[in-house]
């Protein structure tokens, strides 16, 4: 299996290249902690450890979803509209329908689900059927998305202040948030995805091999469509995490997210032009970027000098994880 | 003007050019002929510097050079008219002409547009090109966009010192008869400023305007000929002059096909690439397609796999009817298709062995959308194991395997998914000699079991030696119809003869 960082002893003896972009993304993390441990009395604990955890789960979320698409050879930028719509849609449903998660409550879930998975919907048909580059397919539809919470909450914050659903974020476990652990399960299910299912084998085919794919009976565009519907699945679980962490949805909840997660997938080392990569490399990107904003503000730099270095990042990330000779990646 | 002597040119594997001695003087129309494989296109390579020589020697001017790239050919005076033409079609006429030597126009940086379309159009003058030099290139007919290019080759004399050798690569192949003629006029006219090497399939064309004919095979010149008073029937013989073994292509396992038709195609046609094809492929045959580079042999291959939709006439597999053409539905009917450039569509390079012989056939090894690993590895393993693939595990990359071995995993793709019409699409082109065999064996194996096999074969021995019928494709037309029942199998020459 491709991506998954995990082997069995069933496999043979690796290529130098191919074990140095299986391991190499948490090679780097591992660097990172080693040298921030040094570098700062405060980086090494437990509580610490937390807050990165915590920061990096909606954007896990949402980087998962968006490892998908990445791997079909295509590019999603909605998330921020389609995180803003769906949280604010699952505060204003958690709110209609008692305000309780012990309650009646619980369906907004899948309410936040199904919008996110119709969001999704849409700009998997937009791009394939309209064929519309997906880049820009997806960026069109999340506007509208931003525009729709804008709509949605007339500009207003829409609090949730349920004691269940907030212990995702105020109970612990072993020092870490319950969201830490639901979020490790979605993780396990998109791994499982990848690995176990048709259609993840499907997103690999496709980004390998659209022509061969094709040329094998896949039927291509159901599979780009299906993808970007998973892939707004996972924003809705990211937005609703946001929502947890932060206790309300605005129209800015999903701000960021956009950078954040493409940056995370890329930096993990799942491959721009498809076919390669997969969760695990995701989960390493997304804790290399929180780790490092996070070093960050331990060694005290400012706000500004954080956006340049994630931006210098993915140059580097894209660097080394491509062969951009024998690809013209883009004109 | 220019000349090789005993030139090399080696690639892992394989020797394509062995001791080539080749020479074209000033203002001479040298014609190269050979069959596919017989190392036209590399040597046209190493001529236009796109190739390097590995041997030998290549002389310009008597100045023994080492053309490092195509610009640097072009400084010494070697151009090249590309058969797939190489004008960029969204800009003009001139700066396709001047495409890479615009320094010479430009003035502070600024590009002098008047200047530069004065310069075009001294240039379409001399191939008698009467269009504006602001013209966007797209707008202009095919034989319009040759004669731009063979300008824009032209240009190159009031930049190099010395006469300009000008290859022409299938320029024809295209063209409507008078066309052709307006060609072979400028041509004619042109020899005064140029040498020209004249490569095509079609013979008549070759003697018609060459002074001598180069005929390659294997990598050697076996001949050369003057090209006035040249017999085609000479050229043809020398250009396939091989023995066949029939142990080669196991022929003595080819066995009497079955009765039932499984594809029946009845006046295909599709504009521009071939008209009016009928055929019956049954049970346990091998039926091939045969004819030169672009005769339509894979444009109907295309269509039997849906890739492709025909203009007119009807295509039944196993009795029904084709509508929609996708390959979706190709591959429901059983076709499995097995493609030339297996790095584009044979292979997911980067998915694993396994994933990529169950890459047809995920439904039946999966239940509700959720895989079924076991049943699967078993199977990739069975088929591993059955057709001798060499690879380190089942789930090893597939694009690192070697060509034959990847050949075989796209065969077992097809195979172990029960299709039983079976395209195959030059399945020996790029394979040593070793797997070759092995892929005969296959080959005779699946019509053992029942299957029918399309193919387009990589060289006319193995069309005959491993086929039922062939039949000879040209010009997009079924020219001839052979049977090849072991014992009463046509010669080469017969072949080549409906081809060319």
């Amino acid at each position: 299996m491709i991506g998954a960082i995990p082997q069995g002893p069933r496999r043979a003896a690796l290529p130098k290249t191919d074990i140095l972009s299986r391991w190499g993304p948490a090679l780097v993390l591992v660097a990172l902690v080693l040298a921030l441990s040094l570098a700062s009395a405060n980086f090494l604990s437990v509580g610490n450890f937390a807050r990165i955890a915590t920061a990096a789960v909606p954007a896990l979320m949402v980087a998962l979803g968006a490892t998908f698409i990445v791997i079909m050879g295509s590019i999603d930028l909605s998330m921020e509209g389609t995180v803003s719509t769906t949280a604010v849609l699952f505060a204003l449903a958690f709110g209609a329908l008692g305000g309780q998660l012990a309650g009646m409550g619980v369906l907004a879930i899948g309410v936040a689900l199904l919008a996110g998975a119709a969001i999704g919907l849409v700009n998997g048909l937009v791009h394939v059927k309209l064929r519309i580059p997906s880049f820009m397919a997806s960026l069109a539809i999340g506007f509208v998305g931003v525009g729709l919470s804008v709509l949605l909450t007339g500009g207003d914050i829409v609090r949730v202040n349920d004691d269940v659903f907030r212990a995702l974020l105020l109970k612990r476990i072993l020092g870490f948030p319950l969201m830490v652990y639901v979020a490790a399960l979605v993780v396990g299910v998109a791994w499982f995805i990848q690995r176990n299912t048709t259609l993840g084998r499907n997103f690999y085919a496709v980004g390998g091999g659209e022509d061969l794919a094709h040329a094998s009976g896949l039927n291509v565009q159901r599979v780009r469509i299906l993808g970007f519907t998973l892939a707004g699945v996972f924003y809705a679980i990211g937005a609703i995490f946001a929502v947890a962490r932060g206790g309300m949805a605005e129209s800015l909840t999903g701000a960021n997210y956009m950078f954040v997660s493409i940056t995370s997938v890329v930096v993990g080392g799942t491959s721009l032009m498809g076919g390669r990569g997969g969760v695990w490399h995701t989960v390493a990107g997304v804790l290399i970027v929180n780790v490092i904003a996070n070093g960050m503000v331990v060694l005290g730099l400012p706000n500004y000098v954080q956006d340049g270095v994630l931006g210098v990042l993915v140059i580097a990330a894209v660097v080394l994880s491509t062969s951009r000779r024998s690809h013209a990646l883009v004109k | 003007m220019l000349e090789f002597r005993k030139v090399e040119k080696l690639f892992p594997g394989v020797r394509a050019l062995k001791g080539i001695d080749f020479e074209v003087k000033k203002g001479e129309v040298v014609g190269l002929v050979g069959e596919n494989g017989a190392g036209k296109s590399t040597l046209m390579k190493v001529i236009y510097g796109a190739y390097q020589h590995d041997g030998g020697e290549v002389l310009v001017n008597g100045r023994p050079t080492r053309l490092s790239s195509p610009r640097e050919a072009m400084q010494a005076g070697i151009g090249m008219v590309f058969q797939e033409q190489s004008l960029i079609p969204s800009l003009s006429v001139m700066e396709n002409i001047f495409l890479g030597f615009e320094q010479q126009f430009v003035n502070f940086g600024v590009i002098r547009w008047k200047r530069m379309a004065e310069a075009a159009r001294r240039q379409l003058a001399k191939v008698h090109l009467d269009v504006d030099p602001y013209a966007t290139t797209s707008a202009l007919s095919f034989a319009q966009r040759q004669m731009v290019e063979l300008a824009k080759v032209l240009a190159l004399e009031e930049r190099v010192e010395g006469d300009l050798v000008i290859l022409l690569d299938e320029p024809t192949s295209v063209l409507s008869k008078q066309e052709v003629g307006l060609l072979f006029q400028r041509v004619r006219e042109l020899r005064t400023r140029a040498a020209f090497i004249f490569v095509s399939h079609r013979l008549d064309e070759v003697i018609e305007i060459s002074d001598r004919i180069y005929v390659l095979k294997d990598g050697e010149v076996v001949d050369v000929v003057a090209g006035q008073g040249a017999s085609a029937e000479h050229i043809q013989r020398k250009m396939v002059g091989r023995e066949i073994s029939k142990a080669y292509y196991r022929e003595e396992k080819q066995k009497p096909c079955g009765e039932q038709v499984l594809v029946e195609a009845r006046g295909l046609c599709r504009a521009g690439h071939y008209e009016d094809i009928s055929f019956r492929l049954r049970r346990g045959e091998v039926l091939s397609l045969v004819g030169v580079e672009g005769a339509g042999g894979e444009e109907i291959m295309r269509t039997v796999f849906g890739l492709e939709k025909p203009d007119g006439g009807t295509l039944e597999l196993k009795g029904q009817p084709v509508r929609s053409f996708s390959p979706v539905h190709a591959v429901r009917s059983g076709v499995g298709y097995i493609p030339r450039e297996r790095k584009v569509e044979g292979i997911v390079a980067g998915m694993s062995v396994c994933e990529n012989m169950t890459l047809s056939q995920m439904g039946s090894y999966s239940a509700g959308g959720v895989m079924k690993r076991g049943p699967e590895r078993r199977m990739a393993s069975e088929w591993v194991q059955r057709l001798e693939i060499k690879t380190p595990s089942i789930d090893a990359n597939a694009g690192k395997l070697s060509g034959g071995n990847q050949q075989k995993v796209v065969i077992s793709k097809w195979r172990s998914g029960g299709c039983d019409i079976i395209l195959l699409d030059h399945p020996t082109r790029g394979v040593d000699v070793g797997a070759k065999e092995n892929i005969y064996e296959v080959v005779r194996e699946m019509c053992a079991d029942g299957c029918g096999v399309l193919l387009m074969a990589d060289t006319l021995e193995e069309a005959i030696g491993l086929s039922h019928t062939v039949a000879v494709i040209k010009d997009g037309r079924i020219a001839r119809w052979f049977d090849c029942t072991p014992g009463s199998k046509p010669t080469l020459y017969d072949l080549v003869h409906y081809m060319i």
